[in-house]
């Protein structure tokens, strides 16, 4: 039984609870100079999410600026190839090109809403860095964005996008110079001056109000797509696919459909060159519980609780935590977890580039890789990707692999 | 009669209140800048401080500037655990000396369990933590297991911790309050205006144990302004990069007196 508003939400939606608890996964263990600026936050997104100027602001800037709804495009070509009936929610069609945008434009709104003077976010893929440093320019904050020194590099693209969008980077080089240090540094900056900055995350992480708060702004994503499956097909996917770093463009995905118990909800993670610690990024599939940048969630760690690094061919998926959201709906069995290699991923690129005329993100190629995996053993399947970001920021890398072999 | 750790803290600051002094608080990262010289560095700082706190490195030490962090993947990359930490705390508690506190983030005493934790620090002579990355609300279960051994679990206020929340926090302190200077991460040189020592004033009437500031104290100029405002001070970073000039922690610590 499905209706077209949204499943029967209110038995799977009561998480987070009102200490931002997933089952045992969330809360907030950040130091205490932060306790209050995350109060605010909380006043706010409790005034502001259901506030109808807010959302009617927060939906015009979707639609006029951003560009939604994105399209739901039928992938022919792959739905020949792989023996099932294939769907893309075209998030890389979004300004800035991925899903971050959603969020951004929503913290932005709501960080001019509490008054902040300046906006700071960290960002991986430079996407997250990207659709902040818009936001911030539309509405006229300044903006820093703290990026790992390895992603300054290996997705240059954006780091110069972002300094024409008037953001300042800022290169991290402490650890391995990936996204997790740079989430480390923004919160240093952010437990500078907690009352005047608004810390723009960019995933579904850090303690709580932020999982559910992303979780709401992303939402948009499931709610179009499955009101548009409904619409095109006149039936649910049987399953839907989406990649998984922090989990943002996931659980946008992935939450209105919970209550859909006919719709198998897959996250791909990255897999990267194995399964040793170390050799992969892959929290949900291999890691442990612990407390990582203000969340109790399933972290890569060794046995003394130190946080260890991670290893992905995609800059945005190159985390060793994920939001507490996807470590309980791990545990509650509702959604599935698995990892995809490095190489998978790029051949999954190359299969969607050429075959459809699409280049997606590393990141993105990730669930495309997950739901070949799936088409395999399930023919005939409905099958819904999360077609989270484009490729074009990744050209230094595809450079070096995929290009190299096809020269 | 034995007292019990969490009150020796406060006894140890009182001891130094007496004797017409601001007490000392000497912190040093565990295993830096030499694994092998630790012992020495712990038992020179606790034979010159009042109270000792120890750094358990962390891979994400998000409290902390520079000098800290540095010392934390330092420490790390020396091989640094908690169990030997606890080892090495425990050879130095045996000879006497001010009472010890850990400094750990939350994640290193979950990974060793917190079931096991208490009576393993107990036994090494540990007086109590202080857990920058957990704040009151989250507090519940380590400070219920840390009450059974005597153990103190030092809460943190801040200058952005609102009033009614500042009461609440003070009221049910464990050893001392740890009064933070100011907003931002630990080193930075923290100015000293009026409002701080206001700041600080407030704080020690809403706190039933003693007070110290941290963050950002690293000279006898501070020292002295803080004098009378609070019970003792909190010297980090200035002691951390002391050691690793390669001075002596005993001589270091002295010059702010
Ligand atoms: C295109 C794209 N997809 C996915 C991700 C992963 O983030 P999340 O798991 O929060 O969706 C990123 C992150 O940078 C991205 O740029």
């Amino acid at each position: 039984m499905t209706s077209a508003s949204g499943g029967d939400a209110d038995t799977v939606a009561s998480v987070p609870d009102r200490r931002g608890r997933f089952g045992p996964f969330g809360g907030r263990y950040v130091p205490e100079t932060l306790v209050a600026a995350l109060d605010r936050l909380q006043a706010g997104v409790d005034r502001y999410l259901a506030n109808e100027d807010f959302q009617a602001e927060f939906r015009s800037e979707l639609a006029t600026w951003v560009g939604r709804p994105t399209a739901l495009t039928r992938a022919s070509t792959l739905s020949r190839r792989w023996g099932a009936e294939v769907w893309l929610k075209r998030e890389d069609l979004a300004h800035t090109g991925a899903h971050k945008i959603n969020n951004a434009v929503g913290q932005t709104l709501l960080a001019k809403r509490l008054g902040a003077k300046r906006i700071i976010a960290e960002t991986g893929a430079g996407q997250h860095g990207v659709a902040s440093a818009a936001a911030a320019a539309r509405l006229g904050l300044p903006c820093t964005v703290y990026m790992g020194a390895v992603d300054v590099e290996r997705q240059a693209p954006n780091v110069g996008r972002m300094k024409l969008l008037g953001a300042t980077v800022v290169p991290v080089t402490t650890g391995d110079a990936t996204l997790r240090v740079a989430i480390d540094e923004a919160l240093r900056d952010w437990v500078a001056d907690p009352e005047g900055t608004y810390y723009s995350i960019g995933s579904a992480v850090g303690p709580h109000p932020y999982p559910y708060l992303v979780r709401e702004l992303q939402a948009v994503i499931g709610r179009e797509a499955r009101a548009q499956m409904l619409e095109r097909t006149g039936a649910l996917p049987d399953a839907a696919f989406a990649c998984v770093g922090g989990g943002s463009n996931a659980i946008g995905l992935f939450h209105p459909f919970l209550a859909d118990a006919s719709v198998r909800l897959v996250g791909v993670e990255a897999g990267g060159r194995g399964e040793g610690l170390g050799d992969n990024a892959a929290s949900l599939t291999y890691g442990t519980p612990g407390v990582l940048q203000g969340s109790y969630t399933l972290i890569l760690q060794d046995e003394h609780g130190q946080v260890r690094e991670t290893h992905s061919v995609s800059a945005g998926l190159d985390y060793s935590g994920v939001g507490p959201e996807h470590a309980y709906l791990l545990r509650t069995g509702r959604v599935a977890y698995e990892a995809a290699s490095d190489a998978e991923a790029l051949d999954a690129l190359v299969e969607c580039a050429r075959h459809e005329g699409i280049l997606p993100a590393i990141e993105t190629a990730h669930a495309f890789a997950g739901a070949r995996r799936y088409a395999a053993t399930h023919p005939g399947a409905r099958i819904l990707i999360g077609c989270s970001g484009r490729g074009d920021k990744d050209m230094p890398i595809l450079q070096r692999t995929v290009l190299e072999g096809l020269a | 009669m034995s007292i019990a750790p969490h009150e020796a803290i406060g006894a140890a600051i009182a001891a130094a209140r007496r004797s017409g002094r601001t007490a000392l608080v000497g912190f040093l990262t565990a295993g830096f800048p030499s694994r092998d010289r630790f012992r020495d560095d712990l038992a020179a700082v606790a034979a010159a401080a009042d109270v000792v706190e120890v750094g358990v490195p962390f891979s994400d030490p998000m409290a902390d500037g520079t000098t800290i962090q540095r010392a934390s993947f330092a420490a790390l990359a020396n091989g640094v655990t908690l169990p030997w930490i606890l080892g090495e705390v425990a050879a130095v508690t045996a000879a006497g000396g001010a009472p010890i506190l850990l400094m750990s983030y939350l994640n290193p005493l979950l990974a060793y369990g917190l079931e096991r934790l208490p009576r393993a620090a107990a036994a090494a002579g540990v007086a109590g933590f202080i857990v920058p990355d957990l704040p009151f609300e989250e507090r519940a279960e380590l400070r219920g297991a840390l009450d059974r051994e005597g153990l103190a679990l030092v809460q943190m206020v801040t200058p952005v911790t609102p009033p009614q929340r500042l009461e609440r926090l003070c009221a049910d302190a464990r050893g001392f309050v740890y009064a933070v200077t100011m907003t931002g991460t630990t080193g930075a040189s923290a100015e000293v205006p009026a409002d701080v020592l206001a700041y600080m004033d407030r704080v020690r009437r809403a706190a039933p144990v003693p007070v110290c500031a941290g963050f950002g104290i690293r000279t006898r100029e501070q020292v002295a302004r803080f004098a009378g405002h609070v019970d003792g001070v909190v010297v980090g970073s200035a002691l951390v990069e002391a050691l690793e000039r390669g001075e002596d922690p005993r001589a270091f610590l002295a010059s702010l007196r």
